[in-house]
């Protein structure tokens, strides 16, 4: 049964997406260091148990097995040459899973950042990355995607690079950044700053918010400072299944299924659309949530000291919303020119 | 642009204010403006050392400071930084031909398995910013790559980081090895990367654990500064 996300957005409340990748292909053998994108075509059954396992647990939406597949990460694997082929396969055997579904599921194509610096601080150009974005997003589109799903994002520019990138191939897109560095993204946009952000962009996205970061809490008050900021657009929430903790030798994330139904619960009153989990959240954490929001009846958004009560303590004090936080030093003259 | 504020000219400073104008400078990412003032305070008569301490890394402790504190972010550190980078370029040969003290040699890498290296390149410029030498192995290291590199290079410091939870366990196998080989104690040894907690850095017989490039900049500098009175106490 086939539908694309505007559709499914009109007429549901709610939409769960998938949880980790990483985490879950770790656990089928993935060696670390290995691209993932690799066994779009290497390891085909296991991609689509992948998402099956996503599929199984309830999720409408699942993100496929791309995240890397740009050229810039590719190439730390001399796979540059393959980013349509690998996109293509990873949204293609997506395709399949959806298609066999006995409930509409939507595929979407996820793109990861570039891992470079943008200028002018770092290396890479507004122009050079929406190129790669572009051939990414065209492999996707190709494979069978029904939107793309560009994540991770801690750069401003490199956020208008994907939607620049994108609006080339002319696809619906969803975005969510990583708000990880108290409360902002490492590159210090703020949660109201990526309402103004998404604002901007000439080719607007159907849907955006946050994903990864911190722990549950935290991106549950970046959704509270995106709900403040007003924005017109669906909001989404893919946060972490708690935070990574080393037991006998082995990294497991503390996050539990009830924790996570929790959370989920908590960022629908928030007001977020699609909710999903990122790193450590398994078919469990989906089952808990999926059954979560279909029981629920959504009451008022939650304060911060709710959230706290019922997830535990935030990252850092303040989110760097509200009042603008003056630098120790302000500059006495400006750059020259 | 013919703007008031653009008419300091640093050679009309004295000591003092030229001082203040850099670690201002340094914190607005003004490279230009840095080079300039390094070489004024060099006909002055300065010591690069004392140009580099005084000026320089004080002024990167203050970015580091706001950085810490969440008031600069990370393209407002990597531009201090690389402005930082201007004055050393001027400083480095003088620094080695006077024979000034080092602050102290930094091997860094992300270990085996891991390739994801932004946030090792911004521990890696902040403390060349503070004025530590740092020789980068880049992605990807097993432990051969650490220890004969820390040998070779007489490191003070080995620095590792890790993104992912599959990766960071590597980080005790480094450790676990250099405990065989009897040289644990022969360095100090920091661990960073986003799922990384104290807790981890504790369990894997770390030194300490850096939450970011400005905590491992602070941390180095207080173990170094250890090391240096165990020295001479001893």
């Amino acid at each position: 049964m086939k539908t694309d996300l505007e559709t499914m957005l009109a007429s549901r409340d709610w939409l769960l997406t998938d949880g980790a990748t990483g985490t879950n292909l770790f656990n089928q053998g993935l060696p670390a260091g290995e691209a993932p994108e690799l066994w779009n075509t290497d390891e085909p059954e296991k991609i689509r148990n992948l998402y099956r396992s996503a599929v199984n647990a309830g999720s409408d939406l699942f993100l496929t097995n791309s995240f890397g597949g740009n050229a810039s990460r590719l190439k730390l694997h001399h796979a540059q040459n393959r980013v349509h082929e690998l996109n293509k396969a990873a949204a293609a055997l997506g395709r399949e899973v959806a298609d066999a579904a006995d409930r509409p599921v939507i595929v979407a194509g996820s793109m990861g950042p570039t891992g470079d610096i943008m200028e002018p601080v770092g290396t890479l150009s507004v122009a050079d990355a929406a190129d790669m974005f572009e051939e990414q997003a065209r492999g996707l589109m190709d494979g069978g995607a029904d939107v793309l799903w560009v994540e991770t994002i801690s750069a401003p520019e490199e956020l208008r690079a994907a939607a620049i990138g994108i609006g080339r191939v002319g696809a619906p897109w969803c975005c969510t950044m990583s708000f990880d560095t108290a409360g902002r993204t490492m590159m210090g946009v703020t949660s109201a700053d990526m309402v103004r952000l998404v604002d901007s962009l000439e080719h607007r996205p159907l849907a955006f918010g946050a994903n990864c970061g911190v722990g549950a809490s935290d991106i549950l008050r970046t959704l509270r400072g995106m709900k403040e900021a007003a924005p017109d657009l669906p909001l989404i929430a893919k946060g972490n299944a708690g935070i990574p903790k080393f037991v006998d030798g082995h990294v497991h994330y503390d996050g539990t299924p009830e924790l996570m139904a929790d959370y989920a619960a908590l960022a629908r009153e928030i007001g977020a659309t699609i909710i999903g989990g990122c790193c450590g959240t398994g078919p469990e954490h989906l089952r808990a949530m999926h059954a979560r929001l279909s029981e629920m009846v959504p009451g008022d958004p939650p304060t911060l000291e709710e959230i706290e009560a019922r997830l535990g303590g935030f990252s850092s004090d303040s989110d760097g919303t509200g009042a603008p936080t003056a630098k120790r030093r302000s500059s006495n003259r400006r750059r020259r020119v | 642009m013919a703007d008031e504020e653009d008419d300091i000219v640093l050679s009309e400073l004295d000591d003092e204010e030229l001082v203040q104008q850099m670690h201002d400078d340094l914190y607005d990412g003004l490279k230009d403006e840095i080079e300039e003032a390094v070489n004024i305070l060099l006909e002055r008569g300065w010591t690069p050392y004392d140009i580099l301490t005084k000026a320089l890394v004080e002024g990167m402790r203050i970015v580091g400071i706001d950085f810490r504190d969440g008031i600069l972010f990370v393209p407002e550190v990597l531009l201090a930084a690389n402005a930082m980078k201007g004055g050393m370029g001027i400083l480095k040969p003088l620094l080695i031909e006077t024979g000034a003290p080092r602050l102290g040699k930094m091997v860094i890498g992300t270990v085996k398995g891991d390739i994801h290296d932004i946030g090792k390149n911004l521990v890696a410029m902040m403390m060349e910013g503070a004025g530590f030498e740092v020789v980068d192995l880049g992605i990807n290291n097993p432990v051969e790559n650490y220890l004969e590199s820390a040998e070779k290079e007489q490191a003070d410091i080995l620095g590792m980081s890790a993104l992912l939870t599959t990766t960071m366990p590597y980080m005790k196998v480094v450790i676990d090895t250099m405990v065989e080989k009897g040289i644990r104690d022969d360095y100090i040894v920091l661990v960073g990367g986003a799922p990384l907690n104290e807790e981890f850095a504790k369990a894997i017989g770390a030194d300490a654990y850096c939450r970011d490039a400005a905590v491992a900049v602070e941390t180095a500098k207080d173990f170094i500064q250890r090391k240096h009175n165990q020295l001479a106490e001893a």
